[in-house]
This record gives structure tokens, C-alpha cells and sequence, in this order.
């Protein structure tokens, strides 16, 4: 087996995949150059995001999830994250946090090395993670920007209340709203914000075909390591624009053909050969050796046929779309309904639901040290799903972006060891 | 009573996993239930006014050897969960009809799922909070999820819980603020009089006794107390702050003492004090349960800071009010809010000249001697050096 990795510039890539980096780097650019273009900056977090509304005021957005993750992926985070430790954050916090703060102590330079301007607003919109609440309160603390909070509550018992919904309205109009207002100097328009409404709704259309694509033997996508890709737009900077409509129907364009084709999903060499192991996979990817990481599994041929992480910036395969006849009421179910806005068992019945619609062999849970969020209840989770689809389930640690936390032979050894493990159960079940 | 024989009921009730003044209570009150919270705050003015008792549930400290809660948590999760898993898989907390778990962090919030999963036929709630601190907005929200809580409570009562008994239940809770911001007042005056760790025992006794025989016990401790000098040691006077959750052993806090600090201000059982001032009795109760959480409540690392400038003000505020002449940041391994919000509140020290020292624990640390030396280094270095 070839246990090199590939040099990220000799990477294959489809061309969807080379559209979604010149968007994130374009929005680097714009980022770079909004102040001196008279332009405002918001900075904001991707689960709960509020991308349309923030287009609605000429913003211009910064994620600095997508920061630390692209940082990381430029292997820049290990010496970030030791600057926010030398500077009195703890080891035991969210490495996201630490990256970020790293950054700005290094004097600000994005991933794509260029600055990154200083926010003129902070939009802590939440949701599923108490972390962010910090993060912003420590950014603020940094920056002393205006900051606006909408508070998301939690969807413990399974469902959106009236409550929750009529709350998050509220905050919408009586504190987003004119703080956005205010910051920009632009007068909300309800009528723009159908619009880009409208447009995200086309591009989550597109989104949940390309994922369902996955319920196909072969899958033509790999819903993890492919899907990061296939969400970066409209998790970031993107939803609402007819840029991201144009990305996601040439993205389904994309793996039509591969579909008809009978074409497994591309891997950084080449489109993978022969899928032997459908999985279903909980919890966020390690950046830090994400090529390393999705190498273990393609020589393998392990493909991730659904996933969890691709649902934290929005889950709109059980039905939810954007609605511009109901905008802020819409605005506040796609905040509420986020991956790590549902209660365990929600979650739980979720990662079900996929096992059994995409035909997976197993269940994997990659637990991120940085993210209690996803990690507290993992190991129920999996019990659970086990017991209820008799398929067996493993489980790995790894780190977002700290590169101390990412130990690839104990990864593999345990991968190799999991995909043994779920052919021999093969075997024994067709003897 | 004297002061030692309070203490050592309070002793033995917080050495009692196995919550037998929880069994007994239910049995003196037949049909009568009991539900749990878990840290930091839960309006337990409606438990008490649907007839039912509320016990505050904070692990299992560094008494319970855990052997199945580990098998839920990675290695780099906090204690609490783990330990209160073990409890409630261990039939530890069977006397229990039900379980609160508070808006507090990302763990204590999925605990509620697993809560959910592992014990089918148990009532279980998320206590959702505003972090919108505006009356008609988070206020409003507020109010309608008390009103969930109400009927969920009154359900399982068999009897809807009518205002007034809210109100009666206010005011047995107000007359307990009341009594323990006295001994916290009485122990920033004359901290030698109430060390530590026996105000941690009296407040930890107030988590599974009915609130009334707590105020009672409170007030004797007081006076027994007061009745008993004590010698006067050249210690210097200390805030704590992070323990709001997972609860440091005793014997870290006597540690801290025994190292030459006065201990005049912490945040041990915020549930106790979290609401500042008294509650109103007249008009809607919920409203003025709402109010006073959102207007006068304590400050926490669990809780939104609106403005940039008040962040840290309220320790700052409790530094000046105590005239502590330190902090000491002490926080749980892994505890994303403590550890978090320290880089933030230290600024705000510096920015005051206030000195702090900071270390972490776990429930069942055992080691206390590199606590000591530190707590000791830091006691003295106040004495020799600030002005």
C-alpha cells in the first residue's frame, strides 16, 4: 500500500471542487480589501448562520471557523494555537478558538495570506455550541466591536416550539435587524431578502440531490471528505448568492455524470476504484491531515455515503428549504434545525435513518477532542445505533485543527482493524 | 445545636450518595416525588410549589469510584457527567422521578439526550434560559417555557400548581436567599467565624433537604456560630471563582484555607444565590420569576455578557465588596465555559491591579499539596508585596 500523500497542488480534483476554492478565495480577497472599498465586515459563525440576511446589508462576511479550518489545512494552526496557550488559554478549550485567537496575536493574516480586516460587527448567532458565546465574548474583547447576539435555544424534545420560533423572530427584528441596520447604514429590505431566500432554496435543492446521490452503489460522492467540499459554499459566505445556485447545479451536473457513468466518488488520486465499505460517519474531520486522513480511508475502499458534519451548517435532507413567503420565520427554523441543535436522540435517529436509506456496512465516529458539542453522548450514540441496526460501529479521536491530537497509526490501525472487522461479519453473513 | 453537630449532619448528608434523606423524605410523604437538578440554576420555586423536592445532583466528588461512566465519556470530557451517569446507573439515584438539566454547556446539555435514551420511563427536561436579557423578548420566551415547566410539574403532581402556591414557594425561597446572603455577609466580616469549608457542607445541605428545615438549620449554624469565637489567623482574603459546576473536593477548598486564605466570596451552588434580590410576591409569580432572572441574577462564565465593558464587573464588584485582596481561579479539567471566560476575567483584573493565581481539579483530584503550596505562594505574596 502507498502511504505517501499526495503534494495538495497534485491533487485531482473535479471542477466543482476548483470553483468552491476560488469562492473561498475570492471572498478572501474581499476581505482583504473591504475597509479600503468602504465596505463593512461582519464576522459571523457557520451553524446558524445568517448569510442572506447579512447580504441584505452589503457585508461583507467572515467565518472564523473557516479560517481556522483553512488555516489548518495550510498547516498554520499548530503555531497559532501554542501563541493563544502562551497567552493564558487553557489546552483543555476548542483548538477553533485558539486558532483564531492565535491568528489575530500573529497579526491577523488569513489563511490565504492575506490580512483579514477587523470586524465592524460580531453576529453571535449560535447555535448548538456554548463555545461561540465565548468566542465572541474573547474576539469582542480583542477587538471591541459592536456585537449582536441571537440566541437560538435548544431543540431538546425534538421538535420546534412556537416559542422558540416566535423568540428568535423577535431578536431578529428588535435586535439584528437595526444593530445590521445601524452598523451598515443600509435600510433593510424584506423584498431583498426573498430574494436571496429564494436562491439559497434553489442551491439546498441542488445540495440534497447531490447528497442523496450516495444512496447508489457505487456512491458517486464521498459525503465526508467530498462533502466538506460540497458544503463550503453553502455553509459559508454563499448561501443566498447566484454564485452558490450556479456552484451546486454545476456541482449535480457534476455527479450525474458520474452516476451514469457508474463512476465511484474522486479522491485526491483519481475517481476511487472499487467501493468496498459504505459508512456512515458522526463528527467533524481532522484538518489538519485531512489528505492523510481521507487517504486511509480511500485505499481502503471506504466510502462515506452520509455524514453528520455535512448537516452542521443546516440539515435539509428531511425537507427543510429556505421559504421567502415566511423570511425571518424561515430563517429562524434553519437556525433551530442545525445538526447540533437536536437533542441525542434526534441525532441518534438520524444517523439511523442514514444507515439504513444509504445501505451502510457501518458506523464510524471520529470524536474531536475541541468539540464537546458533537463528542459528549458519541459513545451512546454509538451503542445505540449498533444495538438498533445490528451493523457494528468504531470509533477514533482526532483534533479540528491542532495537529498534536492527530495520531495517524493509531487511526489507521484502528480503521484497518474496523474494515476487517466489517468484512469478516460479511463473510460469516453470506456463508 | 452546636456548631459541630450541625456540620457533622451536614457532613454526613454530603457524604450520602446514595441520597437517603431523599429515600426517607419520600417515605414521610407518601405519593410525594422528588426531582433532580444539576448545576447552575433552576427555578425550584416550582418543583416545591407542585409538592415535589427538589435535589440538586452534582456528581459524584471524589467519593464514588466510577467504573460505567467512564464507558460513556472520552478522556478529555469533564468529571460531572461521568460521575453523575454512574450514580443513576449504579440505582443510586432511583429515589428520583425526574431530572433537570440546565442551560450550562455543551455537556450538561447532551446529558439531558443521554438522560433521555437510558432512562426511557424518567421525566426529563432541558431547561432552556434566555441569554436575550430584554423583558419582552427573552423575558417573554422565558416566561412561556416556566409555563411548560409548571404544567410538565403539575402533571406529575396530579394537580395543576396554582399561583399562589408559586408565590408561597417564592417566599420560602426568598426567606433561604435571605438567610445565606446573611451568613455570606457574616463570613466577608468575620471569615475565622465561618470557614469555608463548613459553609460549603451547610449549602451543600441545602441541595436535598426541603428548603424550609435548610433556612431553619442556616440560621442555627449562625447563631451557634457567633456564639463560639474562634482565633483570628493573619490570612489574606481570597475570592474563588470557576466551581460552579463540578465541585472541587473539601478538602481543595480546606486546602486553600489551610494555606493562608480567607475565602470571602466564591461561587459554590450558584442555584442558592442566583437570584440577587428578593422576588416580588405580588402580581403574575412567573413574570416576577422572569424579572428577577433577567434583571438581578448572579453573572456566570454560563451566562452572555452584553456589553464589552462589563465583562468581569461582577467579580470585580464582589473583590471590592468582600475587600479581598485576591482571586483564585480554580476551574475543572476540561470545562469549556470556566476556562474560557478566565483569559477574560484576568484581564479585567489587570486592568484593576487585583492579583489572582489560577489552577484546575477534577471532582476527585487527590493531590492537594501542589494546591497548597500554590494557595500558600499566593497568600503570601499578597502579604509581602501589595501595597
Amino acid at each position: 500500500m502507498n502511504a505517501t500523500v499526495l503534494n495538495p497542488r497534485d491533487a485531482q480534483k473535479d471542477a466543482s471542487m476548483q470553483l468552491q476554492k476560488d469562492m473561498i478565495a475570492r471572498n478572501y480577497d474581499a476581505l482583504a480589501t473591504a475597509h479600503e472599498m468602504g465596505k463593512k465586515v461582519s464576522s459571523t459563525f457557520v451553524p446558524g448562520n445568517l448569510n442572506e440576511l447579512l447580504m441584505c446589508f452589503d457585508l461583507v462576511r467572515n467565518l472564523p471557523e473557516v479560517n481556522s479550518l483553512q488555516s489548518a489545512m495550510r498547516k498554520k494552526t499548530g503555531a497559532y494555537i501554542m501563541e493563544a496557550e502562551r497567552s493564558g488559554h487553557s489546552e483543555d478549550v476548542c483548538t477553533y478558538v485558539k486558532s483564531d485567537l492565535g491568528m489575530m496575536a500573529k497579526g491577523n493574516i488569513g489563511p490565504t495570506g492575506k490580512p483579514l480586516p477587523k470586524p465592524d460587527v460580531l453576529v453571535l448567532s449560535y447555535t448548538g455550541c456554548f463555545t461561540f458565546m465565548k468566542w465572541f465574548e474573547l474576539v469582542r474583547d480583542q477587538y471591541g466591536c459592536e456585537t449582536v447576539m441571537l440566541h437560538v435555544p435548544y431543540q431538546a424534545d425534538g421538535r420546534i416550539t412556537g416559542n422558540m420560533r416566535n423568540y428568535v423572530v423577535h431578536q431578529l427584528k428588535a435586535n439584528v435587524i437595526p444593530t445590521l441596520e445601524r452598523v451598515s447604514g443600509v435600510r433593510f429590505d424584506i423584498d431583498r431578502l426573498r430574494e436571496y431566500l429564494r436562491e439559497s432554496a434553489r442551491a439546498e435543492e441542488d445540495l440534497v440531490w447531490v447528497l442523496q446521490s450516495a444512496r447508489n452503489r457505487p456512491s458517486p460522492i464521498d459525503a465526508y471528505f467530498g462533502g466538506v467540499y460540497y458544503c463550503g459554499p453553502i455553509f459559508s459566505a454563499f448561501r443566498g448568492s447566484k454564485e452558490a445556485s450556479e456552484y451546486y447545479r454545476l456541482l449535480r451536473g457534476e455527479v450525474g455524470e458520474r452516476l451514469a457513468g457508474g463512476r465511484g466518488p474522486v479522491t485526491p488520486e483519481g475517481d476511487m476504484a472499487e467501493e468496498r465499505f459504505r459508512l456512515v460517519v458522526e463528527g467533524p474531520p481532522n484538518w489538519t491531515s485531512f489528505r492523510e486522513f481521507w487517504k486511509m480511508f480511500y485505499d481502503e475502499g471506504a466510502v462515506v455515503v452520509a455524514s453528520s458534519y455535512t448537516k452542521v451548517g443546516g440539515v435539509y435532507d428531511f425537507g427543510f428549504r429556505h421559504d421567502p413567503d415566511h423570511p425571518l420565520e424561515s430563517l429562524a427554523d434553519y437556525c433551530l434545525g442545525c445538526y447540533t441543535n437536536r437533542s441525542l436522540p434526534m441525532r441518534t435517529n438520524m444517523m439511523c435513518t442514514y444507515m439504513d436509506e444509504y445501505q451502510a456496512d457501518g458506523f464510524l465516529v471520529n470524536s474531536i477532542k475541541s468539540c464537546n458539542s458533537f463528542a459528549a453522548g458519541e459513545l451512546l450514540m454509538l451503542r445505540e445505533i449498533e444495538e438498533r441496526t445490528g451493523k457494528p460501529a468504531a470509533f477514533i479521536e482526532t483534533d479540528l485543527v491542532d495537529p498534536r491530537y492527530f495520531s495517524p497509526a493509531n487511526v489507521k490501525n484502528r480503521l484497518e482493524s474496523y474494515f476487517q472487522m466489517i468484512a469478516q461479519k460479511r463473510t460469516r453473513a453470506a456463508a | 445545636m452546636s456548631v459541630k453537630s450541625i456540620i457533622s449532619r451536614c457532613d454526613a448528608l454530603f457524604e450520602d450518595l446514595d441520597f437517603h434523606c431523599v429515600r426517607e423524605w419520600k417515605q414521610a410523604h407518601p405519593g410525594a416525588l422528588a426531582i433532580g437538578y444539576m448545576p447552575i440554576y433552576v427555578p425550584r420555586e416550582l418543583i416545591h410549589a407542585a409538592g415535589i423536592l427538589p435535589v440538586g445532583i452534582l456528581g459524584g466528588g471524589d467519593r464514588l469510584e466510577v467504573i460505567h461512566g467512564d464507558a460513556y465519556y472520552q478522556s478529555y470530557i469533564c468529571r460531572i457527567p461521568r460521575s453523575t451517569i454512574e450514580l443513576a446507573v449504579t440505582g443510586r439515584l432511583d429515589c428520583l422521578d425526574g431530572m433537570l438539566f440546565p442551560s450550562i454547556c455543551d455537556v450538561i446539555r447532551n446529558l439531558s439526550g443521554m438522560w433521555q435514551i437510558k432512562f426511557p420511563g424518567k421525566y426529563v427536561r432541558y431547561f432552556d434560559v434566555p441569554q436575550n436579557y430584554e423583558s419582552d423578548i427573552g423575558g417573554q420566551y422565558y416566561i412561556n417555557e416556566l409555563q411548560v415547566l409548571r404544567d410538565d410539574l403539575g402533571r406529575l403532581a396530579g394537580r395543576p400548581i396554582p399561583d399562589a402556591d408559586i408565590r408561597a414557594s417564592t417566599a420560602a425561597y426568598n426567606e433561604n436567599r435571605r438567610v445565606i446572603a446573611g451568613l455570606y455577609q457574616y463570613r466577608a466580616a468575620k471569615p475565622w467565624q465561618v470557614p469555608t469549608a463548613e459553609l460549603y457542607l451547610l449549602l451543600r445541605a441545602g441541595l436535598v433537604l426541603p428548603v424550609e428545615e435548610h433556612t431553619r438549620l442556616l440560621g442555627e449554624y449562625l447563631a451557634a456560630t457567633d456564639a463560639e469565637p474562634r482565633p483570628v489567623r493573619d490570612n489574606c482574603r481570597v475570592v474563588v471563582t470557576g466551581m460552579f459546576c463540578e465541585q472541587p473536593p473539601l478538602g481543595l477548598i480546606k486546602s486553600i484555607e489551610m494555606a493562608g486564605c480567607y475565602i470571602v466570596d466564591d461561587d459554590f451552588m450558584l442555584v442558592a444565590r442566583w437570584l440577587l434580590d428578593e422576588v416580588p410576591l405580588e402580581g403574575d409569580p412567573l413574570q416576577n420569576l422572569s424579572e428577577a432572572f433577567l434583571k438581578r441574577s448572579a453573572e456566570s462564565a454560563a451566562k452572555f455578557v452584553a456589553r464589552r465593558e462589563d465583562k468581569g464587573r461582577f467579580l470585580i464588584d464582589s473583590v471590592r465588596h468582600n475587600r479581598a485582596e485576591g482571586v483564585v481561579f480554580a476551574a475543572p479539567s476540561f470545562c469549556d465555559p470556566a476556562l474560557l471566560e478566565r483569559p477574560m476575567l484576568q484581564r479585567a483584573l489587570n486592568r484593576e491591579g487585583i492579583p489572582y493565581t489560577a489552577f484546575k481539579y477534577a471532582e476527585n483530584s487527590g493531590q492537594m499539596q501542589p494546591i497548597r503550596e500554590q494557595a500558600g505562594t499566593f497568600a503570601d505574596s499578597i502579604k509581602l508585596w501589595s501595597e
